[in-house]
């Protein structure tokens, strides 16, 4: 039977051992007088009989899933005989691949070698018992566990505890979910990272100067090894992400003052949600808008001026990308500047500055650290802002400063590297990886660092 | 006068200027912001609006029996194998006579796309007796001649990709007023296509569907559930603490970080399906899981504490308190920031990117396991397309994504504005 059938064929049963259960419950204390002679309500006692079911029943299921996979597999290759066996994985992953397609009815039997066809019967067959099993096991271990709930429903039984203990563990678990995403990320990027740097030197990673990840597939080709000297790649990066901030903090920041100290309330309520609409705004959007709109005009603008814009320069990236991360600067900005205290305000007022000197010399200076959190944050969204790049910016790893030519971007260089097809276990496939960490290092760094400023900042007034 | 006043009155005109130019670059830089607001939106509008409709071509068709091979018009298979196209070329033949030359005649034929034939044949498969008669018939146009026929009547003969008796034709098809522009339906019915006069958003839209529900299956009951869990009852610990800061970090995380992980952990070590919206929606689920817990710790908390002590008082337990009390008063500030994260998931591109969701897909997936794509990736394959058409249609996907997204966000609104008790 099919998963989804499976879990239907599951809340079925669990229902009816919930049902079952609050008979039984009311059945146990009927001798005694009622339902106020049990320990705990009885729909406790239907739900403990019923988390007896489906727990156990869903934990199989899910283990079983992880490995008969693999199970699978190991067994149709050594029903192989030895001379067909695959020496290595691209092999080992050809044939496997061969044998599903003859399995499915893809490839046709008489179109392979015999002992193909016969793995691919082979592979059927034990993918038919393997579901067989599956559901035999699954049906009987949420019946069996069904049953053992029912049965030990007695007056005495501390049946809301232990749900309430149920309920506890798994909201944890919920929890947990947190720590293992990060976990995943970190070790997802770590090893192949790791494999990474066992083809390719950290140091000529972190610091040579000439990025060309296209490995040639056979030897003799011109360029047959890559080169991967990363510095092009942060050196893109950063251009871009400091012309996004060069537009977006000044706006960000000096919208943020005047809606929160000068604007009209009700200017405000109508500015503030508008460019808050900037930050709902898909990415995918604006890498459109930069490509489709923003890069032409800039490069016929260099035209008219005789200056030679590249069709996918960095500036154009770096102005979209600039407007994106305005309501993020100043939103921020905006919270730490009406969370400086009125008192500050008033005193320097009354002692006779402008409100402009007011806002320079003393809101400011109060509010920096979490402004500089703030920016902190925004150019963390800036370095690892991916589609605007992806679409407006250029492929060529080029090192230079100048924003009016193409630059490519670690997050480029990653969708480039990972999309489309694949070679297994290549540097080029791996270098994505290595690029990954870099990106999670440096984001994680920066965030780390702008959330202890900002906590320490709101200590300050609080 | 004091000689402090002199002073002070010495530098006022300058200070007061100063104040001015503050203010005004205040005004400017809420005007850039909103310059902005409008400047994307007019251009996506303008170049979108295009999109919706399609040119269409006016022409009389004979069906004759013999050109399309069908002797028995109730016969699915002659039907499926009839040619529709040489009837459309005939009656292309016959509209402009003076065709002459294999070049010509294919330069002629290009005019009409190559879906009108399925139209013809869906035609006549409802109205079986039109076989050997003659009907006016609007066939849908070729995707250059939808751009050149809406593009501007005085420049438009400079840009455009058609030869000049080609120009000639659609002239003199205007002139007789057989060219007529009608709203777009295949972008709403239709699966991707090469051919931008065919291709659709409907495909691309099931598959975001898909996904979605895929993540909110999953990202609201175990968002809820984390909250839950750290806001009433985690120990002040060290494993707390490293999982509140843990939340803040991810929430900070470039998304494609999330595919990189989709890639490696679901695809690479569990052996999932590639382009398939289940991985999708995990991956997407783990990127909106910190916004979802966050808001719902935020709405868990503005609950008074004076509900859980009534309710202890009464001798609920803690876990009663919880979930009979608390989390009804929490849920609709808990459905906003659900509402919003999943905005912000139908959104993203990046990730999905990653795992694969960027094939050409031609089918409307059919389930959360079959190979799909989803609007945003739509949009970046169209806008990577080269046809000029594909510009109107990639604007229009955009408006369609557009509006999902401000209507969940007004819902949103809504939802916060009807249902949030102030305490």
């Amino acid at each position: 039977m099919q998963t989804g059938n499976l879990l239907l064929l599951l809340i079925a049963i669990g229902a009816a051992v919930w049902y079952l259960g609050y008979r039984r419950s009311h059945a146990v204390a009927a001798p005694l007088g009622g339902i106020r002679h049990l320990h705990s309500l009885p729909s406790y006692y239907a739900m403990l009989a019923m988390i007896w079911c489906v727990l156990p029943a869903l934990a199989l299921l899910g283990m079983w899933l992880i490995i008969d996979d693999s199970i699978i597999r190991n067994s149709v290759i050594s029903a192989l005989p030895v001379a067909a066996l695959p020496t290595d994985e691209v092999g080992y992953n050809l044939l496997m691949n061969k044998i599903q397609n003859v399995a499915s009815g893809a490839l046709a039997e008489d179109a392979v070698q015999p002992y193909v066809a016969i793995a691919a019967e082979h592979l059927n067959s034990l993918r038919r018992s393997n579901t067989q099993l599956l559901t035999l096991f699954f049906v009987c271990l949420s019946v069996l566990g069904g049953v053992w709930g029912w049965s030990r429903i007695q007056p005495q039984l501390r049946a809301r505890q232990r749900v309430e203990k149920v309920i506890q563990f798994l909201l944890m678990l919920s929890a947990l979910v947190a720590i293992l995403t990060t976990v995943g990320i970190v070790f997802s990027v770590l090893f192949e990272s790791i494999r990474f740097f066992g083809k390719v030197s950290p140091a000529e990673f972190l610091f040579g100067l000439e990025w060309s990840p296209q490995t040639a597939l056979r030897a003799d080709q011109v360029a047959s090894s890559g080169a991967f000297g990363a510095v092009p790649l942060f050196a893109g990066t950063l251009l871009i992400s400091a012309i996004a901030l060069i537009i977006a903090v000044p706006v960000g920041l000096m919208s943020a003052i005047y809606l929160a100290e000068y604007a009209h309330p009700k200017f405000r309520a109508f500015a503030k949600p508008t460019l808050e609409i900037l930050a709902g705004v898909p990415t995918v959007v604006y890498g459109f808008f930069a490509a489709l709109t923003v890069a032409p005009f800039i490069r016929e603008l260099g035209d008219s001026i005789g200056l030679s814009v590249a069709s996918e320069s960095a500036l154009a990236a770096g102005l979209v990308m600039g407007v994106m991360i305005i309501p993020f600067v100043s939103s921020l900005s905006d919270d730490v500047i009406t969370a400086v205290p009125n008192a500050m305000r008033d005193g320097s007022l009354a002692l006779g500055a402008t409100k402009s000197e007011t806002i320079k010399q003393v809101i400011i200076p109060a509010a920096l650290p979490g402004i500089m959190g703030g920016v902190l944050l925004a150019a963390s969204r800036a370095i690892g802002e991916t589609m605007i790049v992806v679409m407006a910016a250029g492929l060529a790893a080029n090192l230079t400063a100048n924003p009016l030519e193409a630059v490519t971007t670690i997050t480029v260089q990653i969708v480039t590297l990972l999309v489309g097809d694949q070679e297994f276990d290549s540097a080029k496939t791996l270098a994505a990886f290595a690029l990954g960490l870099m990106l999670f290092l440096t984001t994680l760094a920066l965030n780390i660092i702008a959330l202890r400023i900002v906590k320490k900042y709101r200590e300050q007034y609080e | 006068m004091s000689k402090t006043t002199e002073t002070v009155r010495k530098t006022l005109a300058r200070r007061y200027r100063a104040e001015k130019r503050f203010r005004a670059y205040g005004i400017a830089s809420v005007s850039i912001g909103l310059l902005a607001v409008v400047l994307l939106f007019s251009d996506i509008i303008s170049k979108g609006t295009s999109g919706f409709f399609e040119t269409y071509v006016q022409l009389e068709v004979t069906y004759d029996s013999e050109l399309l091979g069908i002797n028995d018009p109730t016969d699915q298979e002659q039907l499926m194998f009839a040619d529709f196209s040489a009837v459309i070329k005939q009656s292309l033949r016959q509209r402009f006579p003076d065709v002459e030359g294999r070049t010509e005649k294919r330069a002629l034929y290009s005019l009409i796309s190559n879906g009108a034939s399925y139209s013809l044949r869906d035609h006549i498969k409802d109205n079986p007796h039109l076989i050997g008669t003659t009907a006016t018939m609007w066939l849908l146009a070729d995707d250059d001649v939808d751009v050149y026929s809406k593009a501007n009547i005085a420049t438009r003969s400079e840009t455009a990709r058609l030869s000049e008796s080609q120009q000639a034709w659609i002239s003199s098809l205007e002139q007789s007023g057989d060219i007529d522009r009608r709203f777009n339906a295949s972008l709403f019915t239709h699966g991707d296509s090469r051919e931008p006069e065919l291709a659709g958003l409907w495909g691309a839209a099931v598959g975001s569907f898909f996904t979605m529900l895929v993540t909110v299956a999953l990202a609201f009951p175990i968002g809820v559930a984390a909250a839950v869990y750290l806001e009433e009852f985690a120990p002040k610990n060290k494993i707390t603490d490293f999982i509140e800061v843990n939340i803040n970090n991810l929430a900070a995380v470039p998304s494609i970080i999330f595919g990189l992980l989709g890639l490696a952990v679901f695809i690479g070590f569990f052996g999932m399906p590639r382009s398939v919206p289940l991985v999708g929606g995990i991956v997407l689920t783990l990127m909106t899981l910190p916004t979802i817990i966050i808001s719902a710790r935020a709405s868990i908390k503005s609950v008074p504490p004076s509900i859980r002590e009534a309710a202890l008082g009464l001798g609920a337990s803690k876990m009663q308190v919880v979930l009979h009390h608390v989390l009804p008063l929490a849920l609709p500030g808990m459905l906003t920031g659900a509402i919003l994260g999943m905005a912000q998931a139908l959104g993203e591109t990046a990730p999905l990117l990653m795992i694969g969701m960027v094939a050409f897909i031609v089918d409307v997936p059919g389930g959360p396991v079959s190979p799909a794509t989803v609007l945003p990736v739509q949009i970046y394959l169209w806008a990577d397309s080269p046809e000029t058409s594909f510009v109107a249609l990639t604007s229009a996907a955009i408006m369609v994504l557009l509006g999902f997204l401000i209507t969940m966000n007004t819902f949103a609104v809504i939802l916060r504005k009807r249902l949030e008790r102030r305490w």
